[in-house]
């Protein structure tokens, strides 16, 4: 238990120190950080409850949609803004950026949830590859369908507030790291703590026979749209904040981008190993130095790269690292192992 | 534009032809997914990158002065051999394993393939011009290119011809076997891995066909794989996975569908009504099961 205190004092303080540290990577960290999120987020469907989704990218996109619309809608026309097309025709001072950024921050959480409780029903009635087919005909459906619709920028896109001159260069970088920081902070305390008690097993039940969590007298699809709910506030934190760093919203390329943050997700997850706390954490810190590495060394080539490192992935590597470690070293995740066993089974060999 | 429908009876008519003509050639797209998920339990994502890159081979036949409509010969064969070095590089490693594993690879590969033909063929949307003009009915009401009476009339052979392959040959009968019990049929002297690539293949110039007559009579880019992938999968699901005659149906049905999703809820919802519907259907495919507590399966 101490290490593990000291293993968290350690990262607490290396996140606290990071910006200034390493101050040219600022955006590159927020972004790791929304990425690790989407990833545990993920994690709680793919890994723990056995619903592979691709619809996480609807509350991400819907987050972000939301969060700028209401951080613009407080105090001007929103149809205006989008018309004008991040011409600067309305400025927000800094008292209103902030109060906007922190009421669409609450939307974008809490429509999402209650999004996701809304369709959790039907979706999730569905099973294995239908439910995975059908998420992600619903999160390429609701790119298509923003990107038809006019109040909120339609096909050229919606620019968001800028953010407003507060004396220091700095402070944009630092303000949404730190934004990106406390949701992941947030998030990994929240998923922990669910972790920690009888819901990860009723999610694991449902993973490992549905049917016969059903017949133990569990209410498997009350437990499954509480899961799906909780990965949408999240993603919709996620969402909003990368709303306001990228600075700009465009329905399929960056707020519902299945072909690319949806399977980002989902791979970083895979990656990391999915099923385990911290599998989703490293997959995503790996998949992003990777991916930053190879967009900016071989700029062009990324999608291809892209393409590879899935295949790859999910051929060679499906139980990720953490599940390659655990198998290698079952005694570090508390499984007991039988020494006569393991002997009977090396002569097997 | 919602009371044109109503208001021009013609426009209907219109809209229903220029549906079955679309929906004949989204069936054969369906057919091939149809194939390999029957033969091999896989879902292809790739199907419709697959398409597309069958409409380039099409595309550039007609760059070199070659009349497009060849292309529905060489594009299948081009496409058969591309389809076996898939299944020879990626394929035969996930057919046994779990379908979200096809779906994830084969979503890798699509991933793979948009950019590839992105860096060859460029990011515009492109279009073999067959030059053979249109049929005017109704008194010139209803326009209809002849390029998709072509397409479909070449769709409807193929698809023919493959049935009555699938029948009569020895492969057929062994990937119709393979389909049936894949153990049993190996225990009876069926390669099955090569029954596999056949299929694959199979499936790889199906879509080279398709892709082919996509490229005359519409447009085709990049980017517009994944929406063939789901029209297909949302045919298969509806249809059952070895119904041809609901195949063909049901994509009919789709194409009409989206011509009247086009009239009255505008072009740039087409795309999105199409992936909506697969949800509907499955949403209610799913409360349809529940009643009598099963699920889709």
């Amino acid at each position: 238990m101490n290490k593990n205190i000291a293993l968290y004092a350690a990262i607490l303080i290396f996140g606290l120190a990071a910006p200034f540290v390493f101050p040219a990577f600022k955006v590159q960290l927020s972004i790791l950080c929304i990425l690790i999120v989407l990833a545990t987020t993920w994690n709680i469907q793919g890994g723990e409850m056995g619903y592979n989704t691709f619809g996480n990218i609807l509350f991400y996109g819907l987050g972000m949609y939301l969060c700028a619309s209401v951080q613009v809608g407080m105090f001007f026309p929103l149809a205006e803004w989008t018309e004008s097309g991040g011409e600067k025709t309305f400025v927000h001072t800094p008292a209103q950026f902030f109060q906007g950024m922190a009421a669409g921050l609450v939307v974008a959480a809490v429509v999402p949830t209650i999004v996701a409780g809304l369709i959790g029903y039907a979706i999730l009635g569905l099973r294995g590859h239908y439910f995975a087919i059908c998420t992600l005909g619903l999160g390429v459906a609701a790119g298509e369908i923003s990107g038809g619709i006019e109040i909120i920028g339609a096909g050229q896109g919606f620019t968001t507030p800028p953010f407003p001159n507060i004396g220091s260069l700095e402070a944009r970088g630092e303000f949404f790291y730190f934004l990106s920081f406390g949701v992941l902070i947030l998030t990994f305390l929240a998923v922990r703590a669910i972790y920690s008690t009888r819901f990860k097993l009723i999610l694991n039940a449902i993973r490992d026979n549905e049917d016969k969590a059903e017949a133990m007298g569990i209410e498997t699809m009350k437990y499954k749209i509480i899961g799906w709910m909780v990965s949408a506030f999240f993603c919709g934190l996620a969402g909003g904040i990368m709303g306001g760093l990228v600075g700009y919203i465009d329905s399929t390329d960056v707020a519902f981008d299945g072909r690319e943050m949806g399977v980002f997700m989902v791979l970083m997850a895979i990656l990391g190993g999915k099923g385990t706390l911290w599998g989703p954490v490293i997959g995503a810190t790996l998949f992003h130095i990777f991916k930053e590495g190879f967009w900016t060394f071989f700029l062009g080539w990324q999608y291809v790269a892209l393409g590879v490192l899935i295949v790859v992935i999910v051929i060679y590597f499906p139980e990720g690292l953490m599940g390659w470690l655990r198998e290698k070293y079952p005694e570090r995740f508390g499984e007991v192992v039988d020494e006569a066993d393991r002997k009977a089974q090396v002569e097997l060999k | 534009m919602d009371f044109m429908v109503f208001q021009y009876p013609m426009i209907t008519v219109q809209a229903c032809l220029d549906g079955i003509l679309l929906g004949i050639l989204f069936a054969l797209i369906a057919y091939g997914m149809a194939l390999q998920w029957g033969v091999m339990n896989i879902i292809n994502i790739a199907q419709g990158d697959l398409v597309i890159l069958g409409g380039y081979i099409a595309y550039f036949m007609y760059l070199y002065g070659i009349h497009p409509a060849w292309g529905v010969i060489v594009s299948p064969f081009i496409m058969y051999f591309v389809g076996v070095g898939i299944y020879k590089l990626v394929i035969n490693k996930v057919v046994d394993r779990d379908l979200f594993i096809s779906i994830l690879a084969t979503f890798g590969i699509s991933i793979l393939f948009m950019q590839l033909m992105n860096f060859a063929f460029g990011a515009d949307v492109v279009l073999a011009n067959s030059g053979y003009g249109t049929t005017f009915l109704f008194d010139n009401a209803v326009v209809l290119p002849n390029s998709k009476i072509f397409s479909a009339f070449i769709s409807i052979i193929f698809a023919i011809c493959l049935v009555i392959y699938m029948k009569k040959s020895k492969l057929g009968r062994a990937i119709r076997a393979t389909a049936q019990n894949a153990r049993a049929a190996k225990i009876l002297g069926v390669d099955t891995e090569k029954v596999y690539a056949a299929t694959f293949g199979i499936n790889a110039a199906l879509c080279g066909v398709a892709g082919a007559l996509i490229s005359i009579t519409f447009t085709i880019h990049p980017y517009m794989g994944l929406p063939y992938t789901i029209r297909s999968f949302m045919i298969v699901i509806v249809a059952g996975l070895g119904n041809l005659p609901g195949v063909a149906m049901s994509g009919m049905g789709l194409g009409v569908f989206e011509e009247f999703a086009d009239y009255l809820l505008g072009t740039e919802f087409r795309i999105g009504s199409v992936f909506l519907l697969l949800v509907l259907i499955l949403v209610y495919r799913r409360f349809k099961l529940s009643r009598k507590r099963e699920y889709l399966k």
